[in-house]
């Protein structure tokens, strides 16, 4: 899922360098785009969440499965077929054209029951646990299917045309649609990507460092001030737009003031280290999920500073947004599922050790690269593409075209192409090392050992 | 479950919780995380209370600053368009040819017609005004199809070409690929490039097969030295700029099936004031001609907005 949503992703920055790439109906920009949003949010970014957060609950907790393997099982084909469908839809015009909720009504109704499957076992589980507290981890998880089922449940609620067709339309119109979509499309982002991510982080990082969570209070502070505020965050997507001013403050201040909650993750991930640093030299799988923190913690800084409606004013419309998702995507989202992949993947498959170390390293630097490249461009380009759109002269008339702009960003997308391409190979790579992993190659030769699926193994993230 | 113990290495206590081997401090929540924390949140109650914050029937209740955005950017509009009042008055008021000479307007409707340009023109004849080849003609060369004087171009922004408004700019190039034979229109294609390389009277010209044709077909519009006619927006045939292409092929081409540009008439989407910054902007890119003393009253018209002449019916145009 990961390959196939990076690379449509990689194809789509080579459209936006070369536009005459949209050369055939089915994969120009306008449909594929909500491929590649959706296959690397839902497909990789959800299976991540998905397989990690049924292992740590069951090892937090002490605890096997609630229902045993076969509910389990059903959520994780049910959730990708349902994906699957959904996503060649986008290719062939089926869609809700609503960022980030294209799925029509028919994926609709059977997503929410797949996804209150998930919260029964998941909650089961938990209920089940022989540890008399739940662990912070958990807290995250939770937090994050409550509120992706209401942020789902809400934002999609659209009226079929008819029961035997694929149309369907919003119940929501007008400013209420977008401040809804908006609500919706920052939570996702909040509690899809952040929120279910910290949990991955709380129990991938202190166990791959070795070391106690640095505080206890902080994870406690940081959890409910972030669940509280991120809820509201969302109309700062609509600074500057038909939505009330009151509205945008709303936004614009709950984002400001998100800014430490966000920041609490971050000083709690990197100061477990205190006492590990040495371990980063050594183990690459640790500096993913270090390098992870260390890109939330920049892009959680961006996204206050962003949603200030001063700075949003330069911002919005630009690159910039592409460069911040990204980092975040890449940067957070990406080295963090990366790391709990590497962690989990032989003690999935009881092999005792990964294929390679050396091609982990590699995948890292890849992968580095090819997101440094990407956000500086974006960067550059967003900023620069601002300043030219509100460049006036002395007498107070424009001095650059739209396609000056357009012109001066070539370069720029070519080199967020490339910054693709690096990471695509590093996920590349780590795909021949997991499955040589999974094969037992490095173990043959000293040792004969049968590589077969271990019993009961927990559903695996796809990639 | 383990019990709370001291961490060697930070001297912390641990809570004494163990979760499938992960242990927490007891670290107290950082100074300065609380400080930005309280910082952040003094930072949005000041916000808060200077911006409309508060839902109300106007949504601006309690604001110290009473002003919505939007509001604010209609107040800028017409701040901006208030400092350009006195300059667009002067625009209008002096004859064309005149804003050269005051320096200071002369900027500005330079300037203001190249925010022009960028907005509404460049699309079509591209940055730097340098044109499409094949499609639509550059602005920064002194070969003009329908006049390089600041009366011609103002005429031709105001109206356009061959557009549905009866005032734009029109004219209609024969089919000639149902007029004439194909070797007619071969050696036509000849004759125009023989053309561009002599001087007219010439014997490569005089004795080309195709000479008296030309003369018969084509010099109505175009001239009999093939210099064109702007009258009729007849491109000039022998100054090796070619707007559909120089080649004999593409020649050939355009005489039996003739591409002929159009232009949208701007005077319902510009101000007459942006009309005329636009001409002094299009007249000063490096082509723009003086005013031709030979026909006062053609410039004099054309500057008044009065519809030009209409081509006549061009020869042997049947159907």
């Amino acid at each position: 899922m990961a390959v196939l949503g990076m690379a449509a992703g990689v194809f789509l920055a080579a459209q936006l360098a070369w536009p005459q790439l949209n050369f055939a109906e089915y994969i120009n920009f306008g449909r594929l785009r909500p491929v590649h949003t959706n296959v690397v949010i839902l497909g990789f970014g959800g299976n991540a969440l998905l397989g990690t957060s049924l292992y740590v609950a069951q090892r937090t907790s002490q605890a096997r499965l609630f229902g045993g393997l076969w509910p389990a099982t059903i959520l994780f084909v049910g959730f990708n077929t349902l994906a699957v469908i959904a996503v060649v839809g986008y290719l062939f015009g089926i869609t809700k054209s609503m960022e980030y909720a294209e799925f029509e009504w028919f994926i609709y109704w059977p997503l929410i029951l797949v996804w209150v499957l998930y919260f029964v076992i998941f909650t089961g589980t938990i209920l089940r646990r022989r540890e008399p507290h739940i662990y912070v981890a958990n807290w995250f998880y939770w937090s994050f299917i409550v509120a992706v089922a209401v942020l789902v449940i809400v934002n999609n609620l659209s009226l079929p045309v008819s029961l035997t067709g694929t149309k369907s339309y919003p119940v929501w119109s007008g400013v209420q649609s977008a401040m809804i979509q908006w609500w919706y499309g920052h939570n996702m982002v909040g509690f899809f990507l952040t929120a279910g991510f910290l949990g991955m982080m709380y129990y991938f990082l202190p166990k791959q460092a070795g070391r106690p969570i640095y505080s206890y209070r902080l994870s406690i502070v940081h959890f409910w001030s972030l669940i509280f505020l991120y809820i509201w965050a969302g109309p700062h997507h609509l600074h500057y737009t038909s939505l009330p001013d009151w509205t945008q403050t709303l936004g614009m201040v709950f984002s400001v003031m998100l800014w430490m909650p966000s920041w609490g993750g971050m000083v709690n991930g990197i100061m477990t280290l205190s006492g590990a640093w040495h371990k980063l030299r050594t183990d690459p799988v640790l500096r993913f999920l270090v390098v992870a923190v260390a890109f939330y913690g920049m892009s959680t800084f961006e996204g206050p500073l962003m949603s200030i409606r001063a700075v949003n004013s330069l911002s919005h419309y630009t690159d910039w947004t592409v460069g911040h998702v990204h980092s975040g995507a890449l940067g957070w989202v990406g080295f963090m599922a990366f790391g709990a992949l590497y962690y989990l993947i032989p003690r999935l498959w009881r092999v005792p050790r990964l294929y390679s170390q050396r091609l982990v390293e590699l995948h890292f630097w890849l992968a580095t690269v090819g997101i440094l490249l990407y956000i500086t461009a974006m960067w550059v380009s967003g900023i620069t593409q601002a300043l030219m759109w509100r460049t006036y002269d002395d007498q107070g008339f424009l001095l650059y075209s739209f396609s000056d702009t357009v012109v001066m960003l070539h370069p720029y997308y070519v080199t967020r192409f490339l910054g693709g391409l690096f990471y695509l190979a590093g996920m590349l790579v780590m795909v021949w090392n997991v499955a040589q992993t999974i094969r037992g190659v490095h173990l043959r030769a000293p040792q004969a050992r049968p590589a077969a699926v271990a019993a009961g193994a927990q559903p695996v993230p796809a990639e | 479950m383990a019990r709370p113990e001291r961490d060697p290495l930070t001297g912390q206590w641990t809570t004494g919780h163990s979760w499938d081997g992960i242990k927490e401090l007891k670290t107290p929540v950082p100074v300065w995380w609380v400080s930005t924390f309280l910082i952040s949140i003094a930072f949005s109650i000041l916000y808060i209370v200077l911006n409309p914050s508060f839902p109300s029937p106007a949504g601006k209740a309690f604001a110290m600053n009473p002003v919505s955005t939007r509001e604010g950017l209609a107040i800028r509009l017409e701040e901006a368009a208030a400092r350009m009042e006195g300059m667009n008055a002067r625009l209008l008021e002096r004859p064309l040819e005149e804003i050269s000479r005051d320096a200071e307007l002369a900027r500005f409707a330079f300037n203001a017609g190249r925010a022009l340009y960028q907005v509404h023109c460049i699309g079509c004849h591209g940055p730097g005004a340098a044109g499409q080849a094949g499609q639509f003609p550059a602005l920064v060369d002194d070969d003009w199809i329908w006049g390089g004087t600041k009366a011609d171009i103002h005429q031709t922004i105001r109206y356009g070409i061959r557009n549905e408004d009866p005032d734009s700019r029109q004219s209609q190039m024969p089919v000639f690929g149902q007029i004439l034979q194909p070797h007619e229109i071969d050696q036509l294609a000849d004759y125009v490039l023989v053309m561009g390389e002599t001087q007219p009277g010439d014997a490569r010209r005089t004795g080309h097969p195709a000479h008296a044709l030309f003369q018969q077909q084509c010099a109505s519009c175009h001239g009999a030295d093939g210099r064109g006619n702007i009258e009729f927006g007849a491109p000039n045939l022998t100054d090796a700029i070619w707007l559909y292409g120089g080649t004999r092929a593409e020649i050939r081409q355009q005489i039996a099936a003739p591409r002929m540009g159009m232009m949208p008439g701007w005077h319902q989407r510009l101000t007459d004031a942006e009309i005329v910054a636009l001409t002094v902007y299009i007249h000063g890119l490096g082509g723009g001609q003086p005013p031709r003393p030979a026909e006062p009253l053609q410039s004099a018209a054309a500057a008044t907005g009065s519809s030009q002449p209409q081509t006549p019916a061009a020869p042997g145009a049947a159907g």
